[in-house]
């Protein structure tokens, strides 16, 4: 057993080993364990190093969220439990079934079922290869989903990279160039999401300078079980069954390197840590795993739970944690000869999954696997002695408390700093050319078609997708509705939000999300709606990033309470940056929103092309001076101004009054007014029912702004553009009240007309030559 | 609806049609699939092929025999080639019997792709040979969309006899564009082997073929899925349509190959 010498080490010389090592350890926390080993006095075995690093890192713990954040001069006992959970936990909804603890956050769908879901980052991996780092995001969320027993039946993927056209000549050394990494990443999603039945239905991509070194991809997935096959909780004496995939020399250190910052030599000294996907092994497991949860009453095992970050070392670690367990790696079947037991134990092979399996059902299970051609191996067994041992051939290798693995990670103490700094509004002249202004925003990559990319997704596979992500004859939608089980009509309704470009006011950007998100998820009928959130972050330990991210979790709560909507589970990437020599630069900080609703029934959902000349469009909300950040500031290449805020109380009233107008039958089309504002939701909602829309500028409520520019373009949040049945004005009226304003009427002839404040005639394109500027951008 | 329903209008003592849906490593369809032959009245079994090859279970048992979509073995060889060797060298015999006996075979997507691979179809110059091939789409990409089929007319396929002349179904492969010789095209035209055909080639089809047939009419496959439109609330644009059915048009293909069945197997 090979062990490294930490008794009696200096403070350098501890820094130097976790650095020679790739452990990510800090200097506390190498103390700690230095004074663990210092007490049974011995030098720990590699492995026993490896597990710590790996059970310890920020990937898995999640250190800063959990840790002490000194803010202007207030003391926050933890981020995660103070901004994210509390919000849920005072909400106290009974439908929340299992949130933040499991591998997925579980909700009840309806008397039978329960919904399972989860949304994963695999950022740096996917900077590397963004093939295989893509496809194994996709491949690790899925398990996390089959990790709670439920079967999945949607992926949603939001990607965000530098600008597609970047000039070559300025890219820094080692980093891929955006339009590289985007076809890789979408192959890498499509090639395992449509091979292993999942539809992609839900999902987004964004584009800022800031993604030049650090691309990011949320892989998401959500999934549906039976109540009573949601089972947690190994029994000393079940043995521990490895299914799937073989383990190799693939993955290793991948959640250390998580926790590191990228440089250009990433390439050279982490390639190993990039994981090797095969989508048709995950569906073997997939298949079998079905069958042993529901072959009888009960599932065959008493638990599961996916290899994911960290492999087996976290996989056994945690389902092992009240128990103990003994694991004999030399069971575990390898790709080939040579690993060291400390690189099979944290090697992140994919398409793993761990069961806990009571002895008289270990043949049964076996079996089951054997005949979907995968392997399902006996590699250990739960014990009840509180430790975790490590065995091969016969010899223990290593022995670590569970008490000191998962309960003394040392808690970080950082400082915070953050100021938000709002110049100005420039407040420019009006634009002589509105059309030239309306399709430059249509054409930018953000708002621009994704058609290339959404029908390489097989996005109807299982034939549950009732609402597509194509929405009416070819418009961006809001929100997929999913029909999950065939002869019922109960749906759910999944959308996401994200602004990054809101950043300069974390606060406000956060809200943002989550507005977008449930107002996407309103659009098409959502309701009782719970959330999921994802922050992608730069270093923590940089005062100003963890600022900005202490604001964002403000909002998180301020947003969970004032909309009453929970977060059920998330998911935190820190570190994103990139090294240039000297200095590193930070990705913009960027929290993705996904919202989970339901609908009673899909029969009353809503998609956001125009249906018929004639009826009336009507504006919701109110159209704020607020366009820092906006799409039109992009392109006049402007800064300044108000990032976009939400007013909790009237915008949970308009979410809530416009579900009840659903629900009466008084809306036809509904969009929500995000990038680039009234104009580019009026134009998306013409192209996709090739009809026009006539708008006067004057009947829209805008707080006395003076500027069509501003009416048009602006960002404002909680704003929708509905159009109400001719005849039904009244009811949809008295329902929305002082929120509903209408501002025009859809028209045969398929052109957008806008009337500006004086009066004139400020815009008027065909929707053929708007949806042309749409869908030119991407059109690889 | 309620699934405890399906079938119920089937009297007592007359005995059910019985279906087998085969399912793969990487068949990932077979759920739709499986629904859309419910809903037409027939009994259901999905059987892995492991339990075809080891005789757990026999193709005896059913009249129907259904090839779904997905990615049998990843299509890691090319398109259903495998299960198209598993096909072969593990279970002819007892297929070969199956089809000979009139029974109905029917492969889409991947399952098309298998039994084309096979030689069970077109099968113009004798079983067991492969005469044409389903390759990579045109663009490069796998693609999914709703597109229209037009119905050939003069078909004798049985799955297809009481078929409207278009469909509306959604395509969903990487794979689809039908490639065979000048010869091998102009017989199935002669034979009337072709059934559908695309309005709008997507793919780059030869004679822009959508589905074929045996000539004797009980095995056929399509690229297209019909199985994924068995109801409205599938179509792309049922929020902006009037007066549609309930039922969507798939579903007649697969109510087609049941009553054939029920009459006449």
């Amino acid at each position: 057993m090979n062990s490294t010498e930490l008794i009696g080490k200096s403070d350098e010389e501890l820094i130097e080993i976790s650095k020679k090592f790739l452990l990510a350890l800090n200097l506390e926390e190498m103390r700690k364990v230095q004074n663990y080993f210092d007490k049974l006095g011995r030098n720990p075995s590699d492995i026993e190093l490896e597990t710590l690093a790996q059970t310890w890192s920020e990937h898995c713990v999640h250190k800063t969220f959990k840790g002490i954040i000194e803010y202007k001069g207030e003391k926050i006992d933890g981020l995660f439990k103070t901004y994210i959970a509390r919000g849920t936990k005072e909400l106290n909804f009974p439908w929340c079934v299992s949130v933040f603890v499991d591998n997925a956050g579980i909700v009840k769908f309806n008397d039978d079922h329960n919904i399972a879901v989860k949304v994963e980052t695999h950022n740096h991996p996917t900077a590397l290869d963004p093939y295989g780092g893509a496809g194994t995001g996709s491949g690790g969320v899925f398990r996390d989903v089959m990790g709670v027993g439920a079967k999945p039946i949607l992926s949603t993927d939001i990607l965000f990279f530098a600008p597609p056209d970047y000039p070559h000549d300025k890219l820094p050394n080692g980093v891929i160039h955006p339009k590289r990494l985007m076809k890789g990443a979408v192959a890498g999603i499509r090639d395992y999401g449509n091979r292993m039945g999942i539809p992609t239905a839900n999902g987004g991509v964004g584009f800022h300078e800031g993604y030049l070194g650090n691309p990011l991809v949320y892989a998401g997935c959500l999934g549906i079980m039976p109540h009573d096959k949601y089972v947690t909780g190994a029994k000393s004496g079940d043995k521990i069954i490895l299914v799937g995939g073989r383990t190799g020399r693939d993955g290793i250190h991948g959640v250390t390197f998580a926790s590191l910052e990228l440089s250009s030599d990433s390439e050279k000294t982490s390639s190993g840590a990039v994981q090797i996907g095969n989508a048709i092994e995950e569906k073997r497991v997939l298949d079998g795993l079905l069958i042993v949860r529901d072959k009888c009453d009960k599932p065959l095992y008493s638990a599961v739970t996916d290899c994911g970050g960290g492999g087996l070392s976290s996989a056994i670690g945690e389902m092992g944690e009240e128990t103990g367990v003994k694991v004999h790696l030399d069971k575990v079947p390898l790709k080939y000869e040579g690993l060291e037991p400390w690189e099979i134990w944290i090697s992140e092979a994919q398409e793993r999954m761990l069961l806990a399996v009571p002895e008289k059902n270990v043949d049964d299970v076996i079996e089951i696997f054997k005949n979907e051609n995968t392997e399902a191996t006996v590699i250990g067994e739960f014990t009840d002695d509180k430790k975790l041992t490590l065995m091969f051939k016969g010899k223990v290798i290593g022995e670590l408390d569970m008490n000191f693995l998962h309960g003394e990670v040392p808690r970080v103490i950082r400082k915070a700093e953050f100021t938000v700094s709002e110049d100005a509004d420039p407040d420019m002249d009006d634009s002589e050319d509105f059309s030239g202004d309306l399709k430059e925003i249509l054409r930018s990559p953000n708002v621009a078609s994704k058609e290339w990319v959404i029908r390489q997704y097989d996005h109807e596979v299982q034939a549950k997708t009732v609402i597509k992500p194509i929405q009416g004859l070819g418009g961006p939608g809001n929100a997929c509705v999913l029909r999950p089980i065939y002869d019922e009509w109960n749906g759910i309704v999944v959308s996401n939000g994200y602004n990054p470009r809101f950043s300069s006011n974390p606060y406000n950007m956060a809200l943002s999300a989550i507005d977008e998100a449930i107002r996407n998820n309103v659009c098409c009928g959502g309701r009782r709606i719970s959330v999921l959130d994802n922050f992608s972050w730069g270093n923590p330990e940089k005062p100003d990033r963890l600022g900005a991210l202490v604001e964002a979790c403000k909002a998180c709560y301020d947003a969970s309470k004032g909309f009453a909507v929970p977060f059920i589970s998330g998911k935190d990437s820190l570190y994103n940056e990139y090294g240039t020599g000297e200095d590193t630069i930070s990705i913009p900080p960027t929290l993705v929103v996904t919202a989970v609703g339901l609908i009673p029934d899909i029969r009353k959902a809503q998609t956001m092309d125009l249906k018929e000349a004639g009826n009336p469009v009507y504006v919701i909300g109110v159209t704020k001076d607020e366009m820092c950040g906006s799409h039109y500031h992009m392109i006049k290449d402007e800064e300044g101004g108000k990032v976009p805020g939400v007013d909790l109380a009237n915008a949970k009233k308009i979410m809530d009054n416009m579900i009840e107008s659903i629900d009466n039958g008084l809306i036809r089309a509904c969009h929500d007014c995000s990038e680039g504002g009234l104009a580019v939701t009026a134009a998306e909602m013409c192209f996709a029912g090739n009809l026009g829309m006539s708008v006067d500028l004057k009947l829209v409520p805008a707080d006395g702004i003076k500027k069509n520019y501003k009416i048009l373009f602006s960002e404002s949040n909680s704003r929708f553009l509905v159009e109400v049945p001719k005849g039904k004005e009244s009811e949809f009226e008295k329902i929305m009240g002082d929120n509903a304003s209408k501002i025009g009427e859809v028209t045969e002839e398929p052109n957008l007309v806008v009337t500006g404040l004086d009066d004139e005639e400020i815009l008027n394109r065909s929707a053929d030559e708007l949806k042309k500027a749409w869908g030119e951008t991407f059109n690889w | 609806m309620n699934s405890k329903k399906h079938g119920e209008k089937h009297l007592i003592g007359e005995s059910m049609v019985k279906t087998l849906v085969l399912r793969v490593e990487g068949t990932n369809a077979e759920e739709e699939m499986i629904h859309s032959f419910k809903l037409s009245g027939s009994e259901v079994d999905i059987v892995h092929v492991n339990d075809i090859v080891s005789r757990k279970k026999s193709l005896e048992d059913y009249q129907i025999l259904v090839f779904p979509g997905g990615f049998a073995h990843g299509d890691d060889v090319s398109a259903g080639k495998i299960l198209a060797n598993i096909l072969k060298y593990k279970i002819w015999k007892d297929l070969t019997k199956f089809i000979d006996s009139g029974k109905l075979v029917i492969g889409v997507c991947n399952g098309f792709q298998a039994i084309t691979k096979a030689g069970l179809l077109p099968a113009i110059g004798g079983i067991g040979v492969q005469e044409c091939t389903l390759t990579s789409n045109d663009s490069g990409y796998f693609i999914d969309k709703w597109v229209e089929l037009k119905h050939a007319s003069g078909n004798k396929c049985v799955f297809t006899k009481n078929l409207r002349d278009e469909m509306f179904v959604p395509i969903n492969h990487g794979e689809g564009k039908f490639v065979a010789t000048p010869e091998i095209i102009q017989k199935l035209e002669d034979n009337g082997q072709i059934v559908f055909r695309y309005s709008q080639n997507p793919n780059g089809s030869i004679n822009d073929i959508a589905g074929i047939c045996n000539s004797q009419g009980n095995v056929f496959g399509m690229m297209p899925h019909p199985e994924k439109y068995f109801s409205k609330y599938m179509h792309p644009f049922w929020t902006r349509m009037k007066d549609m059915n309930e039922e969507g048009d798939g579903l007649q293909l697969f109510k087609g190959a049941v009553d054939y069945a029920k009459k006449k197997l």
